[in-house]
């Protein structure tokens, strides 16, 4: 039952960013192996998302991402990693959404961007300027349904076409339900493969709430427009989650040429050996800072977090692509640590992390030191004022990690 | 979010919906069976204002504090529910409460002490009424005979979507007939069309137990939300010119004062009486605190709390015993709670 009506969550997100403090990011990426550290500022160690290290704000390691293909090298020509000549721009992410949308107009002309307010640049401003360069026939407004507008998207894409649709929030996708679950998901198999929407694409802006098609959300602009890019050209129709919060907040260089990141893999963002940390989505910065005060607690919570734990190495990984879900590098990761902890914002009940676990303890049981611990939302609603204690955040975090730690 | 330009659609109905008993209402509304039970969509707060719904409830609810009636500051402002007022408690979802409205007036039509005493009164945007849901409820209101009246306030806008691109065809009200519903188109900023339409679509309603649509023309003077900034996508001029030439107040104003009943001075005592009774009610508001904390897990369910909620609260209580005092965030949080988080803590 989603409870919030989305333009004011614009303002959380400004409220939830000023409660960090950051710390210089040259002193966060040192602190692992180097002891001569600048004193912890009052608040803790706590990269908020701007100073991440997870971001990547420089060109040379924007254009090293892993896993990212460029898409306007000729196929037949053997694979290279060379960047030479490649070139990158700061944006944010929904800058870099809709950067992907344009190359994905600009090089498929069957390809059209539609939904409630996309004409003047959406609410989250990720269609701007589209509709200018575009024109209307190809960037323009639905009416206000969104059944509509996933059935619409849906008769597009059976006819070949490509469909970027957006529903305007994800909390009110509910009404296209019955499109995505009972047609766009069955239309291949119920069709005897004679007919796909593998031209669809849903995007919709999120926070905390979760779907079940292949469902990807991603944790930064270069990811945005990678796995956009691929959504957009994959052949299965996509719901395609985009943390509101990391709209405006994340930035990096991302590469202005065509690119794709692989749907379906999870990526390895810090390796360790003692304990897998599972995630995707905004709860990757809370990780990551969770991490960091595990590492080096700051002086309030030095009484709580044990030496014995300080020195653990933890792998964190960013599942990426919710369904699939990339169960061959969770496995793999789980079966060196023997411990996996889950954190997502949806509630924990029937929740992604149940499916995981799961899955895990089936195929990992004899590896497993600890029970799988799951780190979420509660099961009740997402309440406006009570917001900071149903989120995971990372002192959260970091007590689930220690408690699987100890076991 | 305002009803700037709409007040004469939102006032004239309530005005017009008053119960013709007006004692009744004065001394105890919730035995008043009489009453319309209604269903807005989020900018009908006149319409609690005009029931007597006080300043110091319609703040406790955007502030979300500890007074906060409607919903106990889980849901965003504007949010307004009161049973007392019989108004059903806002949600975001667009449309939802379009086939609501339906059951709620053939509950009332089943209800002997109801029984063509009152109806449902349900008030939706021109965009709402493109979702699926506005052709459901329609539908189930003709279909099942009920007395629900829809009031369709066509704005001119969507956010930014004007109404040109909600539809092709002559608005909301070219519908109605389509379902077999008696329809009334009216200019929404003129109160006394309001008023008249609006008592007589409500006697039709009782009268024949059926349905009718209402649709207002207005105009969406205001940005669409305090977080929009509607000149982005209409012009300016568009909107001065409206509030000059088109403006329900100034049109009831005129009225008024060529009948002799309103003058300038009138006015200006009564501006200064409201705006002192709202920053009153602002400040009042804004220094009480929010409901307990453990407020977070109640509700979720009826009767007995089950398993995972019950576990789920007393895991945040131990997380809280460990940190709520040294992790700062959670320490300033927990500062705007009633009683700071002891409901679920226990006493030290
Ligand atoms: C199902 C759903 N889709 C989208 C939204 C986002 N949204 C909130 S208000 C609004 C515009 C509604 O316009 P209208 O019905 O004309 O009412 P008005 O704001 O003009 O009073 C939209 C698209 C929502 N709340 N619910
Ligand atoms: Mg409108």
């Amino acid at each position: 039952m989603p409870l919030l009506k989305s333009p004011p969550h614009l303002a959380n997100t400004a409220r939830i960013l000023a409660t960090r403090h950051a710390t210089s990011p040259a002193a966060v990426r040192h602190r692992r192996c180097n002891s001569t550290v600048e004193p912890p500022p009052a608040g803790g160690h706590l990269p908020s998302i701007a100073t991440s290290q997870i971001l990547r704000t420089k060109r040379e390691t924007a254009l090293r991402t892993p896993g990212l293909s460029w898409a306007d090298e000729d196929a037949s020509a053997p694979s290279r990693t060379i960047v030479g000549g490649r070139e990158t721009r700061k944006m944010n992410t929904y800058q870099a959404i809709r950067d992907a949308m344009g190359i994905a107009l600009a090089k498929d002309e069957s390809a059209v961007v539609f939904g409630e307010d996309v004409a003047f640049g959406g609410v989250f401003r990720c269609t701007m300027g589209l509709s200018e360069e575009f024109g209307r026939e190809r960037v323009f407004n639905t009416p206000l349904t969104e059944q509509g507008i996933a059935g619409f998207g849906i008769g597009l894409a059976a006819m070949g076409h490509t469909a970027i649709a957006e529903i305007q929030f994800a909390d009110y996708i509910f009404p296209a339900f019955d499109q995505i679950v009972n047609e766009a998901a069955k239309i291949r198999y119920r069709s005897g493969g004679s007919f796909n929407v593998g031209g669809l694409t849903i995007r919709t802006p999120t926070m905390s709430v979760l779907i079940a098609v292949e469902v990807v959300i991603p944790r930064s602009p270069i990811q945005a427009k990678g796995l956009l890019l691929s959504s957009i050209r994959d052949p299965n129709p996509v719901i395609f989650m985009e943390p509101k919060i990391l709209y405006r907040s994340a930035v990096e260089q991302v590469p202005v040429d065509d690119f794709e990141l692989p749907l379906g893999k999870a990526e390895v963002l810090v390796p360790g050996s003692d304990l897998t940390l599972l995630t995707w989505g905004t709860p990757v910065y809370h990780c990551e800072t969770a991490l960091h005060m595990l590492d080096s607690p700051p002086p309030s919570l030095e009484a709580v977090v044990p030496k014995s734990v300080q020195s653990a190495k933890i792998e964190l990984i960013d599942l990426r692509s919710i369904l699939p879900w990339d169960v061959e590098t969770i496995v793999d990761s789980v079966n060196r640590t023997g411990r996996l902890v889950i954190v997502h914002e949806a509630g924990l009940t029937a929740g992604v992390g149940a499916e995981i676990g799961a899955e895990i303890q089936k195929r990992c049981f004899l590896k497993l030191s600890a029970p799988v611990k799951r780190v979420t939302g509660w099961d009740a609603p997402v309440a406006l004022h009570y917001e900071k204690f149903h989120i995971p955040d990372a002192i959260r975090i970091l007590d689930g990690v220690m408690e699987t730690l100890a076991y | 979010m305002t009803a700037h330009g709409e007040e004469a659609t939102i006032i004239g109905s309530a005005a017009a919906l008053e119960n013709d008993d007006e004692s009744a209402i004065l001394l105890n509304p919730m035995q008043d069976a009489s009453q319309p039970k209604w269903l807005g969509q989020y900018r009908e707060m006149g319409v609690l204002l005009w029931r007597g719904f006080s300043l110091d409830k319609v703040m406790a609810q955007c502030f979300g504090n500890q007074e906060d009636t409607s919903g106990k500051g889980r849901q965003m402002p504007v949010h307004f529910g009161s049973p007392e007022h019989h108004f059903h408690t806002i949600s975001s979802p667009l449309a939802t409460q379009i086939p609501q409205a339906a059951g709620v007036a053939y509950a009332l039509k089943r209800t002997p002490s109801r029984k063509s005493k009152s109806i449902a009164a349900c008030y939706f945007g021109e965009g709402a009424a493109s979702e699926g849901d506005f052709h459901a409820g329609l539908m189930l209101a003709s279909t099942i005979p009920s007395p629900t009246l829809f009031i369709a306030r066509n704005n001119g806008f969507a956010i930014s979507t004007p109404s040109t691109e909600q539809y092709n065809g002559d608005g909301i009200a070219s519908r109605g007939p389509g379902y077999g519903i008696d329809t009334v188109r009216v200019d929404g900023n003129d109160i006394l069309a309001v008023i008249s339409a609006v008592r007589e679509a409500r006697r039709r309603c009782l009268e024949q137990g059926r349905a009718v649509l209402l649709e207002a023309m207005s105009y969406r003077v205001g940005h669409h939300s305090t977080s929009d900034d509607s000149f982005a996508y209409r012009a300016r001029a568009e909107v001065e010119d409206r509030k000059r030439i088109d403006n329900p107040i100034t049109r009831f104003r005129l009225f008024m004062e060529s009948r002799g009943w309103w003058n300038a001075d009138a006015e200006t005592e009564l501006k200064a009486r409201l705006r002192d009774d709202v920053m009153k009610a602002f400040k009042r508001a804004e220094g009480l605190k929010r409901c307990e904390l453990g407020e977070l897990f109640t509700d979720v369910y009826g009767g007995p709390e089950p398993w995972n909620i019950r576990e789920q609260r007393e895991e945040l209580t131990g997380l809280l015993k460990k940190y709520g005092s040294i992790w700062e965030p959670w320490r300033n949080e927990l500062g705007k709670f009633k009683n700071k988080g002891q409901d679920l803590l226990g006493p030290k």
